[in-house]
């Protein structure tokens, strides 16, 4: 296993299927009764958010504290992120804290990589979403509910995604999560392809291993998930699309669009949503709408990530065994 | 002053000669001079150049004297084999009146290490809106020639042209940083297949040639001279060429970090690499090497732009942009240049010395290696190769890309007007 996880573009394929499959594991253990594990008792774990992020720290946190890990929350948001020095020194205060791992978000990109690179701390870093990037541990827990979902929880130990369709559609130039789905469903066998206005995909992304369309309605019909991505109004001042109006017509989702689906595939989206703008009410509260069970696989993810990177090789399954031995 | 004499150095790279300097003149040039009465330089294999001439440089004196003064400033320069630098305006306060101009020509005079030629801003406080005193400034001790709001682009066109116009009547010049700032806000890094993939705000090439295109045809239309700092993409090389052949009086320059790095460099998000305008592709590099060659792009410029390093140790987005190349700028050409059989010495000696003393009006550099001229001289020992090591360098910023890249080439003596401001690689 690597030492940090900085992208989702670092994983190979049997270390993503490890994940996902620990993964499942941990969601064993949430079902019983008591779902904490030994696992990280004694090593501290410092969630580093230098940009506001509620449900991302609370789903670390959570899987800290099923862990067992002691937990220190640093919310540096503030703090004059403007002149990058509080990056250096908040990680030298936290290695001399004797911190065990840093899970980080901000704002920047790229600043995780740093982090991790410049000599400045020593302990594991966890990429938590670094600007428009990278966020792995979403991409992680986007494929842990795709393989559950659509493989299924028993029959999708030790699988990746080959031959399964993924759609992306939305802000696909300011989207951090869509990098890194393309990056990790690519190393799984799946074949995605972003939907996106010509103006909210990236110059340069000719080389990314997927394919684009301007026509959501045409891609639907061959789509087994579909993830909506959040559009932020204010891209409509930077002449990003016309109207929020037209935004929706011609790349929201709503029960006529998602009619259009196979019967089987799933709705995805990474929170939080804008109701009326990429996805309507009817649409993200039908059973075909992941998003609740994402929040709910996020924290077994992201167990299984602080598990592997700071725990050892072998599967979390003994540990969670010896725990229900005591 | 005594008399020295340079044994054996191949001038501008040809045939092995002595050259005399006697006071602040080269007294006489040949084979087996006399060295009576002369400390002699043993100059075997080594290569003798015009003393090199800077139009880009940022001495951060005054407000900046933390990354560098230019005391330091030209200490570096010497050191790099230079014998003038154009101190960019972007200072605190901006050297946008005649005072400010001329105050750091005098510190220019103070330092003795390499003539310091202030450059003045084309704009009151380089905020494109209303024309500095260009006259003023030109008309001060300083004796500005060169106007430049480089750090921003004079993006308004009107304004551009006056300004164009305006340093006609004493033979000015504005040397624009082309960059459309609209097309560039938030812009971190050359836009492409990186920068897609890094998520950083791209900068995109269209906006540097989108500027240079509507600047060469505001040069033709009112019948000025341009000066284009820092050409960066293979389009920016096609628009300078077209120009040129339709007679416009444009000139150009590249520095020495785009004529190697490229945005690769950017994947370790460290920001030595951050600079403006941004590193280029693979592309880009070839087609302004290229370019440099056959003439298309006129000189060498160096961008010399010092950061302290708490404004480079961070995550990139917070990080400033530059990088200094004074001391490594020689180096750099002769490994991507010199080389790979590009240039030679005398091409050199064109693009790094004659060339940009002509663009800035400079008297008494950029001058011939013979008798009678001015002993402005850099020495150069080509055979030399070694890691760049920060810690020699005399500038008081130590943001080199190149830190343990290993470069052929070290100026050995730089003479200013016949004294020496390097000797053996060491500040004199
Ligand atoms: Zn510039």
């Amino acid at each position: 296993m690597m030492r940090h996880l900085i992208s989702a573009a670092d994983l190979t394929r049997d270390e993503a299927v490890l994940i996902l499959d620990t993964a499942e594991e941990m969601a064993r253990v949430s079902d019983r009764p008591i779902k904490k594990l030994p696992a990280l008792r004694g090593r501290t774990v410092c969630n580093l958010f230098f940009e506001d992020s509620t449900r991302t720290r609370i789903s670390f946190e959570a899987a800290e504290k099923r862990l067992s890990a002691d937990v220190i929350n640093f919310a540096a948001k503030g703090s004059s992120v403007s002149k990058g020095e509080s990056l250096k020194d908040t990680a030298q205060t936290l290695e001399a804290m004797g911190v065990d791992a840093v899970v980080i978000r901000h704002g920047a990109s790229g600043a995780p990589y740093r982090l991790a690179n410049s000599g400045w701390i020593d302990a594991p870093v966890i990429n938590a979403g670094d600007g428009t990037h990278q966020h792995p541990t979403q991409a992680l827990l986007d494929a842990f509910t795709m393989r559950r979902r659509l493989i299924g929880p028993d029959a999708g130990i030790g699988q990746d995604l080959s031959g399964k369709r993924v759609t992306v559609v939305g802000d696909i130039l300011h989207s951090r999560v869509a990098r890194s789905n393309v990056d990790l469903l690519h190393t799984l066998g799946a074949e995605v392809t972003l939907v996106a206005p010509p103006t909210l995909l990236p110059v340069g992304m000719d080389s990314w291993p997927c394919e684009v369309s301007y026509d959501l309605d045409a891609v639907l019909p061959k789509s087994d998930a579909v993830m909506m991505l959040r559009v932020q109004r204010e891209r409509m001042n930077a002449a990003f699309f016309p109207t929020e109006r037209e935004y929706s017509r011609r790349y929201g989702l709503d029960g006529d669009r998602m009619a259009k689906m196979p019967e089987h595939a799933i709705v995805m989206h990474p929170g939080p949503m804008v109701r009326g703008m990429e996805i309507t009410a009817e649409v993200a509260d039908s059973p075909r709408c992941t998003v609740v069970e994402q929040v709910a696989n996020g924290v077994h993810t992201r167990m299984a990530v602080l598990y592997l990177l700071l725990g050892g090789n072998e599967p979390a399954v003994t540990h969670a065994r010896t725990e229900e031995g005591k | 002053m005594s008399k020295i004499l340079i044994r054996g150095a191949k001038v501008l790279g040809g045939e092995p000669q002595d050259v005399l300097i006697d006071g602040e003149t080269i007294e006489a040039v040949g084979s087996g001079l006399s060295d009576e009465g002369a400390t002699v330089i043993e100059a075997d294999g080594q290569i003798l150049l015009p003393g090199l001439v800077d139009l880009h440089t940022h001495l951060r004196e005054p407000g900046r004297e933390d990354s560098e003064t230019v005391l330091t400033g030209t200490k570096a320069a010497a050191r790099g084999g230079w014998t003038a630098v154009h101190a960019m305006a972007n200072t605190f306060p901006v050297a946008d009146t005649a005072g400010v101009v001329e105050q750091v020509w005098r510190l220019g005079k103070e330092s003795g290490y390499c003539d310091v030629q202030p450059v003045g801003a084309v704009t009151v406080g380089l905020e494109g809106k209303q024309l500095a005193e260009l006259g003023a400034m030109h008309e001060s001790a300083a004796g500005v020639v060169v106007f430049s709001d480089d750090g921003k682009c004079v993006d308004d066109a009107v304004i551009m042209r006056r300004a164009l116009e305006y340093v006609k009547a004493f033979d000015g010049v504005v040397a624009q940083h082309a960059q459309e700032p609209r097309l560039t806000e938030g812009a971190q890094m050359n836009e492409g297949v990186v920068s897609a993939e890094l998520g950083l705000g791209g900068w995109p090439a269209v906006a540097e040639e989108s500027i240079i295109a509507r600047d060469v045809l505001l040069a033709e239309h009112v019948g000025s001279r341009v000066h284009i700092c820092h050409l960066s993409t293979a389009g920016s090389v096609e628009i300078v060429r077209w120009a040129k052949s339709r007679g416009i009086d444009v000139t150009a320059e590249v520095t020495p970090h785009h004529l190697l790095l490229t945005d690769e460099m950017v994947r370790t998000y460290n920001p030595v690499y951050k600079v403006n305008p941004p590193l280029r592709t693979q592309n880009d590099v070839m087609a302004l090497r290229e370019a440099l060659a056959d003439g298309t792009i006129d000189i060498v410029a160096t961008d010399h732009a010092p950061h302290p390093h708490e404004d480079k140790d961070c995550e990139w987005a917070a990080a400033a942009m530059g990088m200094v190349g004074l001391e490594t700028a020689l180096s750099v050409i002769q490994h991507t240049m010199v080389d790979t059989g590009l240039l030679d010495w005398a091409g050199v000696a064109q693009r790094m010395s004659v060339n940009p003393a002509k663009i800035g009006r400079l008297a008494g550099h950029g001058r011939p290696v013979s008798a009678g001229e001015p002993a402005n001289l850099t020495l150069v020992d080509p055979a030399y190769r070694g890691p760049v090591d920060s810690a020699e360098f005399a500038s008081r910023s130590r943001n080199t890309p190149y830190e343990g890249l290993e470069l052929p080439g070290r100026v050995t003596h730089t003479f200013l007007r016949g004294r020496a401001t390097v000797i053996d690689g060491k500040l004199a």
